[in-house]
């Protein structure tokens, strides 16, 4: 199914405030994208599942954006059909100051290490997680990595986290060519 | 039944307040000069080939390590086998990226080798933090953590270049004066 015919379904079925708005593809290499309101997420993606014809069997990636000038963070959701051979990708824009929103473990168990993940490195709080740990960093790791305002600390448990640059500090002077 | 004074091996002895702390080879122990030096380079001879190491990598370099150890540059014809524990190896390979995460583990894996041990840092990663000198999670550079005693250049380095890695440990060892370190200072009778 087109894009189109994906979006015509879920808002006859859901109502257009689960899935505002539709962005058809734009040019050759942009996936075309569907506004999701955070709190109708998990409805969204059980219908995607359970629907004979949609049949979204697999979810491919969930990712997270930060949006500093707009104070956004934006999760955006890959999902794959491998019966219906059809992609879809979902966007969940997000109160950069609160990011909070549902928990899709439950239509796909695989969400659960891709939320952990983007937890640990953006900060997303997902409610009805099982298990929201970090996955990657350090479990006593300040701050969330890949928000553009996170500023490394001077150093990680006595180790320092710069290293002097050996040209400035042995003074070497390159000749010029 | 004489005291210790008459016997004959403390008439052979230096008169007292002679002999101060010194180490073997300094003359006046029982060590002379000679035996030191045969069994200093009999028992580095010996530990300098059977350098073991740990078998450990962290990343891309570890591929590198397995490389070294396959049938095209033995490391074992230098007598260098890789050990599961770190109870029961004398080389550190440190073969990878070492992520803040992980350096916490190499220093616990460092503290639990015994003595006399030796790290070689293999590739620009573990050296300086190389390509992800700039990463947030990433340890800028092992001797940050342990002291290491070779570093081997390279992003990866050649099996070549981590074998003369090792034989640059093996000329350290050889160098030692292994009985001196072991017993420390020998004391005059």
């Amino acid at each position: 199914m087109t894009p189109e015919a994906i979006y015509e379904k879920l808002k006859t079925d859901l109502g257009e405030e689960a899935v505002p708005e539709l962005h058809p593809v734009s040019d050759k290499f942009r996936d075309a994208w569907i506004k999701v309101a955070p709190y109708e997420i998990e409805r969204v993606c059980e219908y995607l599942k359970t629907t004979p014809d949609l049949s979204f069997d697999y979810l491919e990636c969930i990712t997270g954006v930060d949006y500093p000038d707009d104070q956004n963070i934006v999760v955006i959701y890959h999902v794959y059909s491998y019966t219906a051979r059809h992609r879809i990708v979902l966007k969940v824009f997000l109160d950069r100051e609160d990011p909070a929103m549902p928990s899709v473990v439950n239509v796909w168990s695989t969400a659960n290490w891709q939320e952990r993940e983007c937890y640990d490195l953006l900060g997303v709080l997902f409610e009805g997680h099982p298990d929201l740990r970090r996955l990657l960093l350090p479990d006593d790791w300040e701050g969330h990595p890949l928000r553009k305002d996170f500023e490394e600390k001077e150093e990680y448990h006595g180790i320092p986290t710069v290293r002097p640059n050996p040209i400035e500090l042995f003074k070497i002077q390159i000749p010029p060519k | 039944m004489s005291s210790t004074n008459t016997s004959l091996l403390n008439l052979m002895a230096p008169p007292k307040g002679w002999g101060s702390p010194k180490y073997a080879d300094d003359g006046g122990s029982v060590i002379s000069t000679n035996v030191d030096t045969v069994v200093n380079s009999l028992l580095n001879w010996g530990r300098a080939n059977s350098v073991w190491f740990m078998l450990f990598g962290l990343a891309c370099c570890a591929i590198e390590l397995m490389q070294t150890g396959g049938p095209r540059s033995d490391m074992d014809r230098f007598g260098s086998a890789p050990r599961p524990s770190p109870r029961s190896s004398d080389l550190f390979i440190i073969a990878g990226t070492l992520t803040y995460k992980m350096a916490l583990r190499v220093k616990r894996l460092y503290d639990q080798m015994s003595e006399p041990r030796y790290v070689i840092s293999m590739g620009s990663c573990s050296n300086c933090g190389g390509l992800f000198q700039y990463a947030y999670s990433v340890c800028k550079g092992v001797d940050q953590i342990i002291p290491v005693d070779i570093y081997v250049p390279g992003c990866p380095p050649r099996p070549e270049a981590l074998l003369e890695g090792l034989l640059k440990i093996q000329e350290k060892i050889k160098s030692e004066k292994f009985l001196q370190m072991r017993y420390g200072v020998s004391q005059s009778p």
